[in-house]
């Protein structure tokens, strides 16, 4: 028994050894405790906060563009993207790696991921690709764990059903650079687009809205746990254009592969119910990004399909100047409908002989024929009386070599040359230079856009400005009421025997477009051809035509045509460039005709909901029992 | 004395000197109070773990505990005579579950710890720390000191730790493994067994590490690794490190409020019911909360050695040490993984964390430690009734 005391004290001797060193580790622990509670808490607040919660700004939806009856020009596609979070990712460049050997992305788009995580604050998202596909997808789902802060979400695409349709008038988006990024941050978030042209950049801030933003939660593999708020802020308006899409295919149609413009206005308004370009390009391109192939054979083309030559291209404007030549003499006083003038197939002005068309002489003809039978004569001579800066006053009251003040970009307004503009270029000033301008050579250079401005005046007498945008978010803009528009400075007496030579010009056997006339019963088209030479000719080719299909395609004069019907009661007019096309009454007149006859069937001017029934169709309609 | 010694070498299993009601007085009470503490604790920390609320953890942890604890006080009235007769039978049982588990671990998928008993789930490991602890003292109860300090008494039991350590490290649990380990060590060293012996032994394992290193698993080097060096697997292991020093670093000193603490409600941290519980109280109960926590638990760890040094009998004195160590060692792991100090191991926190195997082995034990208290001044017989 005194070796069991023994025992137990020795026991009890060890046994309170290992208590007081059990004792010492929780002295320890509860030491390391305040070390980190106590002490340290400031630092382990600060890093709990950032772990919580995240926040990023999500794009609001870009605003439809739509024709004016709805027809959506430009609307948006959801696609699949992935987006990454650098906040949620301990280390960003390995989860980066991991998604580039799941998702294989070219040298550029990885030098743009790095710049972009360096410039943009933690919640806007950087992204990392568009338009995945089910692979794509798949290989992610299934890597989550090793791609924290990489966020699979739908995404808006922009698309254009109509295509290079309305390419030019529509315009495209594209991703904003970096320095627009930097100016406006909301323009970082993935998925916004900037407008570049056309109504995408003239209403690109209607059309962009407000950013929104998700709350959420993350736990500790980057994972969003929960949403702890969503707004999808406010998607952008609809901007609904006076565009009509019928009419806007039916102008590409006309041009039929040609290189040209069609401009057609509502002429009581300026609304632009179809601009066409041609050759023209596929918008949607510049949302994905353009191949480059496809950049350099843009590039290439000689006939420029980047270009909006409605607003942009310059051309002579030909025999369609002369009405303005007439008016600008009219308003002079210098000329009258019963003024005769002497046309014996050229004019010889000192040692230099100016031809008429073909050499014809037309004989004693007054205004109303001149323009009927587009003779040159007639008019270099009321252009030597009307005198260059006269026709250029004229020019500026129809809407030439001005600026229009049109909702779109890059419209240049054209030159009609003055004696001012020939002394600040240098340039000495001859008669000559007056004679070549009454029939809209030399020096003047002209848009569609204007030319159907210009014929939209004279149709109505009322000084419309062209423009494109007829509602933004449903609301009818300034503009769209005829009585918005002031009247035209010209006498209407000049303006009706103008209109009346050029109804001639369409209607009767001896009108150069008369093979365009409508075949509508009871609307007529009047308009006026042009043949506008883009080459300096020889004195060989002088003696011959200039306008002959031998030449080489960049040496055939531009075929011109404006138009406005019906005569009566004018509501559409219409401007037609064809690009080396020849003779106007044969290239570009056709397509006003076709243009004209579906106009006056569909009436869409004023209109907002597109007739259930053409008006005045070949077939006349049964008369309706309304009861 | 004399006369007690006597009667009880005579009748040793008929010695009824006391009924059902005399042995629950004689119930550690206070130390039944601790253990209601902390599962109180628990509940506390489940109900938040759920974001406040009773499902899935908090309800059922608290009525497994109930049943646990009617378990331990059952247990407590077995006579610790009787349950010292089971030792090696118990030994026998472990080790016989230890190997069924780890044959069954290479028909299933990967690592396989558990076996099912119908509502109990156990893991073998859990008991097999109880039943060295009871094998080594009834083996060492009658020990001289100079058999203690025979190498050849003390080899055999060397083998009977090694052979369980071997085959939870088999499983793997490499933290379990250590656990056991060290509770042989424990309760050979309060039966007498030379100090230095073990300091030899640390110093080989220390030389021999890095070689055990090599036969480690990936996944338990990987926690090494972590360990050494958290910033390097950020979102493995060492990620769980970073964010439970978050949640209890955020804590401060009173917490950010209950169902308040962000890491928390923000399940920042996987299994944050199980091995990392401890963060939750921390975090929203500030200091003072864990605090309150580490007394308790060191209150349960100090109960066991005073019914150690009280207890009249060397195999009480033995199970009890190795009951309190083993409690010991799981705080000690469990709240040095949380805090970042050691290798992220699996081991719960007792009482405290979600889980019914830890609860089931440390309510056992605690069962055989009442035992033990209320069995402190039995004699046991001769060695021919053992």
């Amino acid at each position: 028994m005194r070796r069991a005391a023994k025992d137990r004290s020795a026991f009890s001797r060890r046994a309170l050894l290992i208590g007081a060193g059990q004792g010492a580790v929780f002295a320890g622990i509860a030491g390391k405790l305040y070390n980190l509670q106590v002490t340290q808490h400031g630092k382990y607040a600060l890093l709990a906060e950032q772990n919580s919660i995240s926040e990023r700004l999500v794009a609001p939806e870009r605003g439809l563009i739509t024709d004016r009856f709805g027809t959506i020009l430009a609307g948006n596609q959801q696609h699949w993207r992935a987006l990454f979070m650098q906040a949620l990712a301990p280390e960003p460049q390995a989860v980066l790696e991991n998604f580039y050997k799941l998702v294989p992305l070219s040298d550029d788009e990885k030098a743009r991921i790095t710049q972009d995580l360096q410039d943009r604050p933690g919640y806007i998202p950087v992204l990392l690709k568009d338009w995945l596909d089910w692979p794509d997808m798949a290989a992610i789902e299934v890597n989550t764990p090793n791609l924290p802060g990489i966020v699979v979400e739908a995404g808006a695409s922009r698309i254009y059903p109509l295509g290079p349709t309305a390419a030019h008038v529509v315009g495209y988006v594209g991703r904003p650079n970096q320095n627009e990024a930097k100016t406006d941050p909301v323009l970082s978030l993935p998925g916004m687009r900037v407008g570049r042209t056309g109504a995408e950049d003239a209403q690109d801030g209607p059309l962009r809205g407000a950013p929104g933003f998700v709350q959420t939660e993350t736990n500790v593999h980057g994972e969003v746990v929960r949403e702890v708020a969503h707004d999808n802020g406010t998607p952008g308006q609809t901007v609904t254009l006076g565009l009509d899409a019928g009419l806007q295919n039916l102008a590409v149609q006309g041009l039929a592969g040609n290189a040209g413009a069609v401009v057609m206005l509502d002429a009581t308004n300026g609304e632009i119910l179809a601009m066409a370009s041609t050759p023209a390009f596929d918008p949607a391109l510049f949302d994905r990004g353009v191949p480059s192939a496809t950049w350099a054979g843009w590039m290439a083309d000689a006939k420029h399909p980047l270009q909006n030559k409605a607003t942009s291209g310059l051309f002579a404007p030909g025999s369609t100047f002369k009405p303005t030549v007439a008016l600008a003499a009219m308003k002079a006083g210098l000329l009258s409908a019963d003024t005769i003038l002497t046309c014996p197939g050229s004019f010889t002005l000192g040692n230099h002989v100016f031809w008429c068309d073909n050499h014809v002489a037309h004989g004693s003809i007054n205004v109303t024929q001149a323009l009927t039978v587009s003779c040159d004569v007639f008019f270099y001579q009321v252009a030597l009386m009307a005198g260059i800066d006269k026709i250029a006053d004229m020019a500026a009251t129809l809407g030439l070599g001005t600026d229009l003040g049109a909702d779109l970009p890059h419209v240049s307004p054209g030159l009609v040359p003055t004696l001012e503009w020939a002394r600040s270029k240098n340039i000495h000033w001859a008669q000559g230079n007056t004679v070549v301008q009454g029939i809209g050579q030399g020096y003047t250079q002209l848009t569609p856009l204007a030319l159907a401005t210009m014929m939209a005046r004279i149709a109505t007498g009322t000084a419309v400005g062209p423009h494109i945008t007829r509602r933004v978010g449903g609301v009818l803009q300034t503009g769209a009421a005829p009585t918005d528009w002031p009247a035209l400075n010209v006498d209407d007496r000049d303006l009706a025997t103008i209109r009346q030579a050029m109804f001639d010009v369409v209607n009767t056997p001896r009108g150069t477009a008369y093979a365009s006339r409508l075949q509508l019963p009871n609307a007529q088209m009047a308009g006026k051809t042009g043949t506008a030479q883009v080459h300096n000719n020889s004195a060989a080719e002088k003696q011959k035509n200039f306008n002959d299909m031998t030449m080489a395609w960049e040496q055939r004069p531009n075929a011109l045509f404006i138009g406005f019907a019906p005569y009566d009661n004018p509501r559409y007019a219409i401007a037609v460039v064809v690009e080396h096309g020849n003779f106007g009454a044969q290239a570009a007149a056709p397509i006003a005709q076709a243009m004209m006859t579906y106009a006056i069937q569909h009436d869409p001017s004023g209109r907002d909901t597109p007739l259930t029934q053409p008006l005045q169709s070949t077939t006349p309609a049964l008369p309706v029992n309304n009861t | 004395m004399m006369l007690d010694n006597s009667l009880a070498l005579r009748r040793p299993f008929r010695d009824r000197s006391f009924g059902v009601v005399r042995k629950l007085a004689r119930v550690n009470w206070l130390f039944v109070l601790c253990v209601c503490l902390l599962a109180g604790v628990g509940y506390t920390a489940l109900y938040s773990a759920a974001g406040g609320s009773p499902q899935p953890y908090a309800q059922s942890q608290i009525i497994r505990f109930f049943g646990m604890l009617v378990m331990m006080l059952g247990i407590a009235m077995v006579d610790i005579r009787f349950i010292a007769k089971l030792s090696w039978p118990a030994y026998g049982v472990g080790i016989l579950l230890l190997v069924v588990v780890m044959l069954a671990g290479h028909t299933g998928l990967g690592a396989k710890r558990w076996i099912d008993l119908g509502p109990i789930e156990i893991q073998p490991s859990e008991l097999m720390k109880l039943f060295l602890a009871m094998a080594l003292a009834s083996y060492f109860q009658r020990a001289t000191p100079e058999q203690t300090g025979s190498l050849l008494y003390v080899a055999p039991m060397a083998l009977a730790v090694l052979i369980p350590v071997g085959l939870i490290l088999k499983e793997p649990n490499l933290g379990t493994a250590v656990i056991t380990g060290t509770i042989g060590a424990m309760v050979m060293l309060g039966a007498g067994v030379r100090w230095w012996w073990f300091a030899i032994i640390v110093a080989i394992i220390a030389v021999s590490a890095p070689v055990l290193y090599h036969h480690l698993h990936d996944y338990q080097k990987a926690r090494i690794d972590t360990f050494l060096n958290p910033g390097a697997d950020p979102l493995g292991a060492g990620y769980n490190i970073i964010q439970s020093k978050i949640a209890l670093g955020s804590g401060g000193f009173f917490g950010q409020g209950y169902l308040h603490g962000t890491q928390n409600q923000l399940n920042f941290l996987p299994e944050k019911q199980t091995d990392f519980v401890f963060t939750i109280i921390a975090e929203e109960f500030g200091y003072l909360g864990s605090l309150a926590v580490l007394g308790l638990l060191f209150s349960i760890v100090a109960l066991a050695l005073y019914t150690a040094v009280t207890c009249s009998h060397a195999y009480g004195r033995l199970v009890a040490l190795g009951i309190g160590t083993n409690f010991f060692l799981y705080c000690f792991v469990n709240l040095s993984m949380v805090m970042g100090l050691i290798p992220v191991g699996g081991v719960p926190i007792p009482l405290i964390s979600y889980g019914g195997s830890a609860l089931t082995a440390v309510m056992l034990g605690f069962g055989v430690l009442q035992s033990i208290h209320v069995h402190r001044d039995v004699t046991f017989a001769s060695p021919d009734d053992l």
